[in-house]
């Protein structure tokens, strides 16, 4: 009864094609964003922050930039760790070697570093496509691994190969404790999915899902695929590398390559394939699952074994983490292959629909 | 000269062992259409098996010798082979046919959690050996030829010599028997095998049976020279750009780009990598993939679909 359009008269174009249409929808984003900006800062512990909330919005923000390439333009990739590590790299060097530059700017130059790499990565797109993309792209992971690892002029030339940020700060902000941590990263999250959804919606976007759909159709009606796919690329790095920087500079604070590594990758595929292909709401989704399920795993399991009276290893635990975590995801991919997003829209007709089932 | 062509040598009997890795990978693809990232714990999971059975059946059942030992320990680990191909078939492939590339990509990643869950926490996340009786010492070969010999790797040779033998074997497989010339119908059109009667799901549990039984091999002979442990699972992410190289659907291919990326790796790592600063087998071998791609995107010998991109 409380979720339904009735009444709601657009009169305008713009009302038309607003991004919620739906005053409910708008109202309760409003909420969760107060939430997210006032009442969490204020109410959440410190552990918290630092295990889930502020992984879950870099990796979020990363999985956006995935998803804009697998699940708007079909390309699929297994190189996105490569990119984050570009952008944190970049991200650093710039913010070491050029003196007195804003935190903000070296943080999206290394996001446009990233992108400019991703271009460079993505010209076999033009050739190959599905799963040699695929195994194309982990050339570039595998390249950047190596360049981080053994490049020392990446790392300032430091002996242990790890480098390391501090004494951050925006405009007189100190960024040091977990909430402004926090805050910090929630107002990229809000800023950059705002801007991804709006780039879905336009010219630019419609033309990667042309591609998506089929390639030579998108063609003959008149759209570049050199342009669509490149550029798709292009965005799509530049919201995992701006992701990378900040989950070297906001998260780790010292980081070596290994942060970044082929299991990111995978892990920031799994978020968007979990989370459905397609949807920027898909990606908090999966990102949130994906990163909260090994924790609560880690945290249940011993409680579970106590209850049936047994007494599990902490190796144990971890090899029934990985145990459930694959069964979990094959579990999803059987039951939902749309998604958890898939489940959310579906959720949502059900309500407007309520209390009648058709 | 010598020298080139102890790593020449090198490169190839490398390149073997790149291609009993990359052959489990062609073989599901080309009857399932699925990209099965799950080998490199399926190689994993079959050495494990084989190096713990092979270390506690002397002690079950007081057996002494060690070619007895090893054999059963095979055979059990080729069943157990079995069932994960037929687990794996009725718990996740029955419910994912048509589905997207990505989805059943994602599916075996999944597997490959399970399978590394399971394999550890069964036989535990040691290094372990396995004792085949494999020569370690090296034999210098051609020694009229050249001055000094060429050095020469015995166990590689052995191993290679067994590679070769297998895939000799799995040829023969496909060719002549029934089964093989049911698999090769199912690769060629799931649709059109199963109107003539041959069951899909019965073909697919076979399939990744003999993916297993590849895996057990490569599990065996890289656990023997390099000890069972854990980092056996990415010999799958080695395997890649063979496959990519040699075609998705190619067995020869895989032989052949396993062969051609095991001397690109060795040659440039001997006199490419000194100059960039060492380190760049793993990578070299994907940016030699990616060229080669540029021109050839279906693979050496991968089936030339048309398909404009």
């Amino acid at each position: 009864m409380l979720y339904r359009e009735n009444g709601q008269f657009k009169t305008t174009y713009a009302a038309d094609q607003q991004i919620f249409p739906i005053a409910q929808d708008r109202w309760t984003i409003l909420g969760i964003l107060l939430i997210a900006f006032i009442a969490i800062p204020l109410l959440v512990d410190e552990y918290l922050f630092r295990a889930i909330l502020i992984p879950f919005l870099i990796l979020s923000l990363a999985a956006i930039g995935v998803n804009i390439l697998v699940g708007y333009c079909g390309q699929i990739t297994l190189g996105a760790g490569a990119f984050m590590a570009v952008g944190a790299y970049a991200a650093y060097n710039f913010h070491i070697r050029i003196e007195g530059l804003p935190l903000l700017v070296s943080i999206l130059l290394g996001g446009l570093t990233s992108a400019l790499v991703g271009i460079v990565f993505g010209i076999p797109s033009l050739r190959v496509r599905g799963l040699y993309l695929a195994v194309a792209t982990l050339a570039a992971q595998f390249f950047t691994d190596w360049v981080f690892l053994r490049i020392p002029w990446f790392t300032d030339n430091s002996s242990s190969g790890s480098v390391s940020v501090s004494n951050l700060q925006v405009m007189g902000w100190q960024i040091d404790n977990p909430v402004s941590k926090y805050l910090f990263c929630l107002i990229f999250l809000t800023i950059f999915a705002l801007l991804a959804k709006n780039m879905t919606r336009c010219a630019i976007g419609r033309q990667w899902m042309a591609i998506r759909d089929m390639d030579v159709a998108a063609e003959v009606i008149g759209i570049r695929p050199l342009f669509a796919k490149l550029s798709a690329f292009a965005v799509s790095s530049f919201f995992v590398g701006t992701a990378g920087a900040l989950w070297g500079f906001i998260h780790l604070a010292s980081w070596e390559p290994a942060a970044f590594s082929v299991d990111r990758s995978f892990q920031l595929l799994f978020m968007v394939i979990i989370g459905g292909l397609g949807t920027i709401m898909g990606s908090l989704f999966g990102a949130a699952f994906i990163v909260v399920l090994p924790i609560v795993l880690n945290q249940f399991l011993p409680a579970l074994g106590g209850v049936f009276g047994i007494k599990i290893s902490t190796a144990g635990v971890s090899h029934a983490e990985l145990i459930i975590f694959g069964g979990l995801i094959v579990f999803f991919l059987i039951k939902e292959p749309h998604g958890i997003a898939r489940l959310w829209s579906t959720g949502k007709e059900k309500l407007r629909l309520w209390p009648f089932p058709h | 000269m010598g020298f080139f062509l102890e790593t020449l040598i090198g490169g190839l009997m490398a390149g073997m062992l790149y291609s009993l890795v990359a052959l489990g990978f062609v073989l599901i693809y080309k009857a399932s259409g699925v990209f099965n990232f799950a080998q490199g714990s399926m190689v994993l999971f079959a050495a494990l098996a084989m190096a713990r059975f092979a270390e506690w059946l002397p002690h079950w059942l007081g057996l002494d010798s060690l070619w007895l030992a090893n054999t059963i320990a095979f055979v059990i680990a080729g069943a157990l082979m079995f069932v994960v191909a037929w687990l794996i078939e009725r718990l996740v492939l029955r419910y994912l046919v048509n589905q997207e590339g990505a989805t059943l990509l994602m599916a075996t990643l999944g597997i490959a959690y399970v399978l590394e869950g399971i394999g550890t926490s069964l036989f535990g996340n040691n290094i372990y050996s396995i004792d085949v009786g494999m020569p370690k010492e090296p034999v210098f070969i051609l020694d009229g030829l050249f001055e000094g010999g060429l050095l020469i790797n015995k166990e590689d040779f052995i191993a290679a010599l067994i590679a070769a033998l297998l895939v000799g074997l799995l040829a023969l497989f496909f060719q002549k028997t029934t089964t093989g010339r049911a698999l090769r119908a199912v690769a060629d059109d799931h649709q059109a095998a199963q109107s003539i009667g041959i069951p899909l799901n019965r073909i697919w549990v076979i399939i990744w049976f003999v993916a297993g039984l590849v895996a057990l091999v490569a599990g065996v002979i890289w656990g023997s020279k390099l000890g069972v442990q854990f980092s056996l699972v990415t010999v799958a992410l080695r395997g890649l750009p063979v496959v990519i190289l040699g075609g998705l659907t190619s067995i020869p291919g895989a032989i052949i780009g396993g062969l051609i990326i095991g001397v690109g790796e060795k040659l440039s790592e001997v006199y490419l990598g000194p100059m960039i600063g060492g380190g760049i087998e793993i990578w070299f071998a994907y940016q030699l993939a990616l060229v080669f791609l540029l021109f050839r995107p279906q693979g050496l010998f991968g089936e030339k679909i048309i398909d404009r991109v």
